[in-house]
């Protein structure tokens, strides 16, 4: 029996597939990978009914151009304008694509927005995950061109009840006078305060970061005035998280996404909440980025 | 500041690192590893993994429990009769894996006159160690390798290369290592392999785990005609 299949016309400037990531896979050097914003993706496979564990789409920026073989169930979720055709349809909820039609998906007020399939994206897993880690070059591809991605069935139709009504976006982004983004990323304290300048939690705070040009999913560099005082010593190599926020010796922070490395060396001063990754995930070069304590 | 004394397992710091996450101090890393499976093997509804390192094991939670509940629970694990990170901890009989080193890198000249030896004696003093890998991490395949030459202890590069090449075999600090692929890195460069460190398609993906023993062997007899070439092909890039 044949099911549907999703031909990528343009993968946009970088679309990759994601699911829960890789658990248990340390012990090879392999981190958890997984959405910039979980709770998006999450939400994008509720709407269309599939199981938590089936594959999403992260696409950043886009246009996404994707065409259905046969008739599929999408939902697009994060800061979209989406069409099918010609026709603009409405993001976070479940619509029809009729097959044969192309669905264009863009990213409108933000970076990242997530596209689930009824069925999920089935492409090979490796090391147990669809997830794609940019820094470990491990996982599918990126979507290119010409590529067609298999629609699973990894359907759970009481997910769709549990999904309740389509939420407004979480994010309320401040648009600044320059059009650009102002956020607050709710932070944490760090694990390790005794070895940071008694200073540390307060600069941080106290700060407004612009972000850099160096912002993936492996981490988003920031910039900003003063710089932080560096730490004299760097630390032992330890585990990181998605969220860590780390000072390297140029005392310029960088927010680690989640294809951060497996452990790292600098001083970590914060640890942006999950709901604050959904909101690194939105940012791009020039934005304005202020931590607030959770 | 390692909280670890053995005979006062209860002293060992739990740190919260974010939401989702404990930090475990350790005394060393052959602990790390022992308590590390032990997380992973007895909470596996709490645990989903855990990231072993010298001086800690990064406890990953599953999603949605209580910080405090997760606490109490990996202290009690931590703290508790049989607890590894006061007692002795064997890894699993670990595998010895020769790994054939071609001595040439861009570094060897520069780490050999800092270190006051010749390039052949820091040739010759990295493989007469048997290494212990310690622990993953950087990059899938990436190990950090314990035992290095006291003599060949050295900072990082002040200035990270932004490529070095897949194979690369390095030192930093009291570690040595593979690179299993080209990324970025701040080691100094000694020389190359041609064993694949890492290979995703393989069980297992990795050609060293925590717990095994490395030992390197120079395939090239002549290090200072390979020196002499690096300086030649200007290979102190980045400099």
């Amino acid at each position: 029996m044949t099911r549907g299949r999703l031909r990528v016309v343009d993968p946009g400037p970088l679309t990759l597939t994601v699911d829960a990531g890789r658990r248990g896979m340390a012990r090879w050097g392999v981190a958890p990978g997984g959405p910039f914003d979980r709770a998006a993706s999450d939400r994008a496979n509720a709407l269309v009914g599939n199981d938590p564990a089936a594959a999403t789409l992260e696409v950043l920026l886009g246009p996404l151009v994707l065409e259905a073989t046969r008739a599929a169930v999408v939902a697009v979720t994060g800061p979209a304008a989406v069409r099918v055709g010609d026709l603009p349809v409405e993001v976070e909820r479940p619509f029809a694509v009729p097959a044969g039609a192309r669905l264009t998906v863009r990213a409108v007020g933000g970076a990242r927005v997530w596209l689930a399939v009824a069925g999920g994206v089935d492409v090979p897993p490796v090391l147990g995950s669809r997830s794609r880690d940019t820094l470990a070059g491990l996982g599918p591809s990126p979507l290119a061109a010409g590529d067609v991605l298999p629609v699973g069935d990894a359907i759970s139709p009481d997910r769709y009840a549990a999904a309740g009504q389509p939420s407004a976006v979480a994010v309320q982004h401040r648009v600044g006078a320059s059009g650009s983004l102002a956020v607050e990323l709710p932070v944490l304290p760090p694990p390790r305060p005794e070895t940071l300048a008694p200073t540390a939690w307060d600069d941080l705070l106290r700060c407004a970061w612009t972000v850099a040009a160096e912002c993936d999913r492996v981490a988003i560099r920031l910039r900003g005035e003063p710089a932080l005082a560096a730490p004299e010593a760097s630390a032992a190599s330890e585990g990181l998280v998605a969220g860590a926020v780390q000072l390297p010796p140029s005392g310029l922070p960088l927010v680690f996404g989640p294809d951060h490395p497996l452990t790292g060396g600098y001083p970590v001063i914060g640890v942006v909440t999950a709901s604050g990754l959904g909101e690194l995930a939105q940012l791009r070069p020039g934005d304005g980025v202020r931590f607030v304590p959770r | 500041m390692s909280a670890g004394r053995p005979e006062d397992a209860q002293a060992v710091a739990l740190r919260p690192y974010g939401e989702d996450a404990l930090l475990v101090d350790v005394p060393d890393a052959e602990r790390a590893r022992a308590l590390g499976r032990r997380l992973v093997a007895e909470l596996p509804g709490l645990v989903v993994d855990a990231v072993p390192s010298a001086v800690s094991v990064l406890v990953r939670l599953a999603p949605g429990w209580p910080t405090e509940h997760a606490r109490d629970v990996v202290a009690g694990l931590v703290a508790g009769p049989a607890a590894d990170v006061a007692g002795p901890a064997a890894d699993p009989a670990g595998a010895v894996v020769e790994i054939p080193v071609a001595y040439d890198g861009a570094d060897l000249a520069e780490v050999a006159a800092r270190c006051g030896l010749t390039p052949a004696e820091v040739v010759q003093r990295h493989t007469a160690r048997t290494y212990t890998a310690a622990f993953a991490g950087f990059a899938p395949g990436f190990v950090y390798l314990e035992g290095l030459d006291p003599l060949l202890v050295l900072p990082r590069r002040d200035d990270p290369r932004t490529r070095v090449p897949a194979g690369s075999v390095a030192i930093a600090a009291d570690h040595t290592a593979v690179y299993p692929r080209e990324s970025p890195g701040g080691w100094h460069l000694l020389g190359r392999t041609d064993v694949a460190m890492f290979d995703a398609a393989a069980d297992p993906p990795a050609r060293v785990r925590p717990g095994d023993r490395v030992r390197f062997v120079a395939v090239n007899l002549d290090v200072d005609a390979a020196v002499d070439a690096a300086v030649d092909a200007g290979a102190g890039a980045g400099r």
